[in-house]
C-alpha cells in the first residue's frame, strides 16, 4: 500500500511516493500552463523511480497554489453577484470597496445591497427583502452572471437569512452557484464578504481543475480517491474543494512546513523554505504551523482566514548578486527565476546568482564549478555574508523563545543555507527539495465544529465541549480518518456577552490519520 | 458669527487619510478601535466629491459653536454591522433643531483609533470644517475622559443616532459620568455601535481646553512612519522623533494575560528584553489601552502619558487584541499634553481613574537612554 503526494507550485510540480513513514521516491518537474500535464509527468516519474505497482497506491493527496495564483494573477476569475443583507446598515461601504481596481473588474463589480441582516444579539436589522432578491435574480439573468456570494451582517452568529436568500435566488435561477459567507469566515464583514466573493469567482475554475486532476489520475491508471490539502494542513475531499477553493489559499507554505516537521521529527522549530525567487519562513508549534493573528492579504484584498504565520524575503537560488554603487554587495530581490538553468554562470549563462555563490564557496555541486572559479574572492565573501545575514535576520524575527530551536532548511534553494545561523543549528532533511509534496502526502483528515451552544437546562460547558468534540470526531471519521488516531488540536469556548441564554461559541477541531495509513 | 474665509484652512486628500489611519492607530495606545473601516468611509466620501477641511484651532472665533462627536459602542460590532453612513450628520442636525442654532465647526472627541475619522466624514457631509484638535490626544475608554468634560463642559443635551434612523436626545445628565452610563445602555439597544454628538462648546472654550493640532500631528506621525519604511529607516525611531517620545524597551512578549471584566479587556503583557535591554523584564498593564509600564518591577510610565507598542521591525501599531506570545516589540513612551496632567485631569484619567489605587502619577522621564 502506497500513497502519492503531489505539490503543484508556481514554478515546480513535485511528487513523492510514500510507504508508511518512508519516502520511496521524490521528483521535481516543471509546472505547466494546463497544470495537469505537469502533474502527470511528476507522478509518472515518481512512480517509476519508486518502482512500485500503481494498483497498490491507495490515496493521492494534492497540494496546489493554483487558486491563489489565479487571484494574484487575475486569471480565470468569473463575474460574481455580491449580495449583502444588511440595509439600512452598511450602506456607506459597498461590496469590494477595498479591492484593487483590476481584481474588482475581473469579478465584475456587481454589488447588491438588500434589506436584512442581524444585530449582534440576533435581532433582525430588517426583515429580508425577498422582492429585492427576485429583482436581483432577474438582473443576473440579464447580465448572464452564473455565481453569487451572499453575506449577511452577523451571518456567522445566525446563517438563516443567508440560507433564505439563497433559496429564493435559486427559485428563479436554479442553475447558478451560490456561496454563503457563513460557510467561509468569521466576524468582520468586509473580510468575510471578500472571501466569499473570491470563492464564488473561482468556482468555475475549481470545477475544471478538480475534474482535470480526476481525469489525469484516471488516465494514469489510478482509480483511488484523491484529496486536496487546505490551509491548515489537513485534507478536503475533491467535492469539497469544488465548493470551497479559497480554503486551499495557504496550503503551499503549510505543506512545506508540515513536510519539514515530518522529515525531521522536529515538532518545535523554524522552517526555512528557499525557492528560486523567495524564501518563506515560518514557525512550527507542536508539529503544526503557527497561525497568523492578523488579517491576511491575498492579491491585495484583506481576508480573515486562519493562515500560517509565514513571511517571505526576496532571496532564492536565482537571486541576482550585484555590487552596488557604494561598494556593498546586494543579493535579490530580483531573480532570474525559472530561467536559472540557462542564465546562471554555473549553467553557462552570464548572470551572477546566489546559486553561483553557493557553488563557488563549495557548499553546493550543481552545474559547472569551473564557470565560477575566477570570481573575485572579496565579492564571494561579501555575498556569502549577506546571504547568511538575510537568513539570520529572517529566522530571528520568527523565533519564539531564547531556546535554541532547530532551523530546518527545505526547498530547492536550500543550498544557500549555512550549517549554523547565529546560535541555531541547521538541519537538512533527506528529500529536503520535495518537503512540500511530503507534507501533502502525510496530510491528515480533520473534523470541525464551530457553533453557538446555549448553556441552559442543565447543559454545562463541559457537556457542550464533549458534545462538540464527539460531533467533530464523527465528521472526521466520515471523511476517512482512522478513529484510533484522532486527537483534538483546537478547543476554545468564547462566552458571547449580551446574547440571551448564556450563549457560548464553541470551536473544536480534531485531526486523524487517513485510514489505512500504516497498512 | 462669521468664519474667516481667507483663513489657513487646509483640505485632506486620500494620502493624508492613509497617513491618519497609521498615526491615529499609534495614538490609540493599544485601544480606540481599528481605524480601517473609518478610513474606507472617509476615502469613499472624498471619492464621492465631498471636501474635508481642517481649520487651525487659532482661527476659531470665540463665539463659534463647536460640536464634538464620535462613535460609541463595541469596536467588534462596528467591523461587522458597518454604519449606514449619515449617523453623524443626523446627530448634528438634530442638535441644531433641538437648540435652535447653527453649528459652525466639528471637533474630534478622540484622535486615537477609529474615532479620528468620524468627525471628518460628518463635517464633510454637513459642509463644515473640522477644528484641528481633540479631547484626549490619544484614546481613552469613556466619554467623560475628554479635556472638554474635565475642564467643565457639560455634554448634554447630546444626540445619539443609529443606522436605522433612530434619534435619541439626552436632554440632561446630572454629571458627565451619568451621561456616559446612560449612553452605554442606549447604545446596546441601538445595536452596539452608534454615533454621539455632544452639546456645542464655544470657540473660546475649545481654544483654551482642547488638545491642539491633533490632525496635523496624527497625519505627520503617519507620514513619518511611511517615509521611514520607504527609505528603509527605522520606523520606531521616526515615531519617537516625531512625537518627542522615546523607546523605553525592546523585547519579545513571553507571557500574556487577558480577560474580559465589566465589558473591558484587562490584562498584562510580560516582555523579555533583547539588544540593549537584554536581561531586563518589562510589564505593561492593559485596560482597553496600555496604561502602566514597569521595568524589573519599577513603574516608569503611567497613564495619561502615552504607552505605545509597535512591531519592532515594521513599526506597525499593535493593539491589545493583536498582542501575542513571541511578538518582537518596541515599547515607546510619549509625554501626554499638559492639559491631561493637571490635578483635576489626573482625577479622571490618571491611574486612580482606572482603579490603580497604589500608583501615583509622575510625569515620564524625558531623558534619552543610552
Amino acid at each position: 500500500m502506497y500513497r502519492l503526494g503531489i505539490d503543484v507550485g508556481g514554478t515546480n510540480t513535485d511528487a513523492v511516493v510514500m510507504q508508511g513513514r518512508t519516502v520511496l521516491a521524490g521528483v521535481k518537474a516543471s509546472t505547466t500552463e494546463d497544470v495537469t500535464s505537469g502533474v502527470l509527468e511528476a507522478m509518472e516519474a515518481a512512480i517509476s523511480k519508486a518502482g512500485v505497482d500503481r494498483a497498490k497506491i491507495t490515496n493521492v493527496m494534492i497540494g496546489t497554489t493554483h487558486f491563489t495564483n489565479a487571484v494574484i494573477e487575475r486569471k480565470h476569475i468569473n463575474p460574481v453577484a455580491a449580495i449583502r443583507l444588511g440595509l439600512p446598515a452598511t450602506a456607506c461601504l459597498p461590496p469590494m470597496v477595498d479591492w484593487p481596481n483590476d481584481l474588482r473588474e475581473a469579478a465584475g463589480g456587481h454589488g447588491y445591497l438588500v434589506r436584512g441582516g442581524y444585530e449582534f444579539d440576533g435581532r433582525e436589522i430588517a426583515p429580508l427583502d425577498l422582492d429585492e432578491i427576485d429583482r436581483i435574480a432577474d438582473d443576473l439573468a440579464a447580465k448572464r452572471i452564473e455565481a453569487a456570494a451572499i453575506t449577511s451582517v452577523f451571518g456567522p452568529i445566525n446563517a438563516e437569512m443567508e440560507k433564505a436568500a439563497r433559496e429564493r435566488l435559486l427559485r428563479k435561477r436554479p442553475d447558478i452557484s451560490v456561496v454563503l459567507s457563513s460557510d467561509i469566515g468569521r466576524i468582520g464583514l468586509l473580510e468575510r464578504e471578500s472571501a466569499a466573493i473570491m470563492n464564488a469567482s473561482l468556482l468555475a475554475l475549481s470545477d475544471r481543475t478538480v475534474e482535470a486532476f480526476a481525469k489525469a489520475l484516471q488516465s494514469a491508471g489510478l482509480d483511488c480517491p484523491f484529496f486536496i490539502t487546505q490551509n491548515d494542513g489537513t485534507l478536503m475531499g475533491a467535492e469539497t474543494v469544488k465548493k470551497f477553493p479559497v480554503l486551499t489559499f495557504a496550503s503551499g507554505p503549510t505543506n512545506s512546513m508540515r513536510g519539514a516537521a515530518f522529515l525531521t521529527g522536529v515538532r518545535d522549530g523554524i522552517v526555512v523554505d528557499i525557492g528560486g525567487t523567495t524564501t518563506d519562513i515560518g514557525s512550527l508549534q507542536h508539529g503544526f504551523p503557527r497561525q497568523a493573528a492578523t488579517v491576511v492579504d491575498i492579491g491585495g484584498v484583506r481576508t480573515n482566514f486562519r493562515m500560517p504565520d509565514v513571511f517571505s524575503i526576496g532571496l532564492g537560488g536565482g537571486s541576482l548578486v550585484r555590487r552596488k554603487s557604494d561598494g556593498q554587495v546586494a543579493v535579490g530581490p530580483q531573480s532570474v527565476g525559472y530561467r536559472i538553468t540557462k542564465e546562471a554562470l554555473v549553467f553557462g549563462g552570464d548572470t551572477l546568482t546566489a546559486t553561483d555563490i553557493a557553488v563557488a564557496s563549495g557548499s553546493a555541486q550543481v552545474g559547472s564549478a569551473d564557470a565560477v572559479r575566477s570570481l573575485d574572492p572579496a565579492l564571494l565573501q561579501a555575498a556569502q555574508a549577506e546571504i547568511a545575514a538575510m537568513l539570520e535576520r529572517a529566522v530571528e524575527r520568527t523565533r519564539l523563545s531564547p531556546e535554541p530551536v532547530p532551523v530546518i532548511a527545505v526547498g530547492g534553494g536550500s543550498i544557500l543555507m549555512p550549517d549554523q545561523l547565529g546560535d541555531l543549528k541547521v538541519i537538512r532533511p533527506e528529500n529536503f527539495a520535495v518537503a512540500n509534496a511530503v507534507g501533502a502526502a502525510i496530510a491528515q483528515i480533520s473534523g470541525e465544529v464551530d457553533r453557538i451552544f446555549s448553556l441552559e437546562n442543565g447543559l454545562t460547558r463541559d457537556i457542550c465541549l464533549k458534545q462538540a468534540e464527539d460531533e467533530a470526531r464523527e465528521k472526521a471519521i466520515r471523511s476517512g480518518a482512522d478513529a484510533a488516531t484522532i486527537e483534538t488540536i483546537e478547543r476554545e469556548d468564547v462566552p458571547l456577552a449580551y446574547l440571551p441564554g448564556n450563549a457560548t461559541r464553541i470551536h473544536v477541531k480534531v485531526v486523524g490519520e487517513m485510514g489505512g495509513y500504516d497498512a | 458669527m462669521m468664519l474667516d474665509r481667507t483663513s489657513n484652512r487646509w483640505r485632506l486628500d486620500e494620502g493624508m487619510i492613509e497617513a491618519l489611519e497609521i498615526g491615529s492607530g499609534i495614538l490609540g495606545t493599544g485601544g480606540g478601535g481599528n481605524p480601517y473601516v473609518g478610513k474606507l468611509r472617509a476615502r469613499q466620501a472624498l471619492r464621492e466629491g465631498y471636501t474635508m477641511e481642517i481649520m487651525p484651532l487659532t482661527d476659531l472665533p470665540d463665539d463659534a459653536k463647536v460640536v464634538s462627536l464620535g462613535g460609541i459602542g463595541a469596536p467588534l460590532v462596528s467591523h461587522e454591522r458597518i454604519k449606514e453612513g449619515r449617523e453623524g450628520l443626523r446627530c448634528v442636525r438634530a442638535l441644531e433643531e433641538r437648540l435652535g442654532i447653527k453649528v459652525d465647526a466639528i471637533a474630534c472627541e478622540e484622535i486615537g483609533g477609529q474615532n479620528s475619522m468620524e468627525p471628518l466624514i460628518t463635517a464633510a457631509m454637513a459642509g463644515l470644517p473640522v477644528v484641528d484638535c481633540d479631547g484626549m490626544g490619544r484614546a481613552f475608554p469613556e466619554m467623560q475622559m475628554t479635556t472638554y468634560s474635565i475642564y467643565g463642559h457639560r455634554s448634554t443635551p447630546s444626540v445619539m443616532c443609529d443606522p436605522h434612523g433612530n434619534v435619541v436626545i439626552f436632554d440632561h445628565a446630572i454629571s458627565e459620568v451619568w451621561h456616559e452610563r446612560m449612553a452605554r445602555a442606549c447604545v446596546v439597544a441601538q445595536g452596539g455601535a452608534s454615533t454621539l454628538a455632544s452639546a456645542p462648546m464655544s470657540g473660546e472654550f475649545v481654544k483654551q481646553f482642547a488638545i491642539p493640532d491633533s490632525y496635523t500631528k496624527a497625519i505627520s506621525l503617519g507620514n513619518a512612519v511611511l517615509g521611514a519604511r520607504k527609505a528603509n529607516r527605522d520606523p520606531v525611531e521616526a515615531v519617537c522623533a516625531n512625537e518627542g517620545g522615546k523607546v523605553v524597551f525592546r523585547g519579545k512578549i513571553t507571557d500574556l494575560k487577558r480577560q474580559l471584566a465589566g465589558g473591558f479587556v484587562r490584562g498584562e503583557a510580560i516582555i523579555q528584553g533583547f539588544e540593549a535591554y537584554e536581561g531586563d523584564e518589562a510589564a505593561v498593564h492593559i485596560q482597553n489601552e496600555f496604561l502602566i509600564f514597569s521595568r524589573n518591577g519599577t513603574v516608569e510610565v503611567i497613564v495619561p502619558d502615552l504607552i505605545v507598542i509597535l512591531d519592532a521591525d515594521s513599526g506597525a501599531a499593535i493593539t491589545t487584541e493583536m498582542l501575542r506570545y513571541g511578538q518582537r516589540v518596541a515599547v515607546l513612551a510619549i509625554p501626554c499634553h499638559p492639559l491631561l496632567r493637571s490635578p483635576e485631569a489626573l482625577e479622571v484619567v490618571g491611574p486612580k481613574g482606572f482603579g490603580f489605587k497604589d500608583v501615583v502619577f509622575k510625569p515620564m522621564s524625558t531623558e534619552q537612554e543610552a
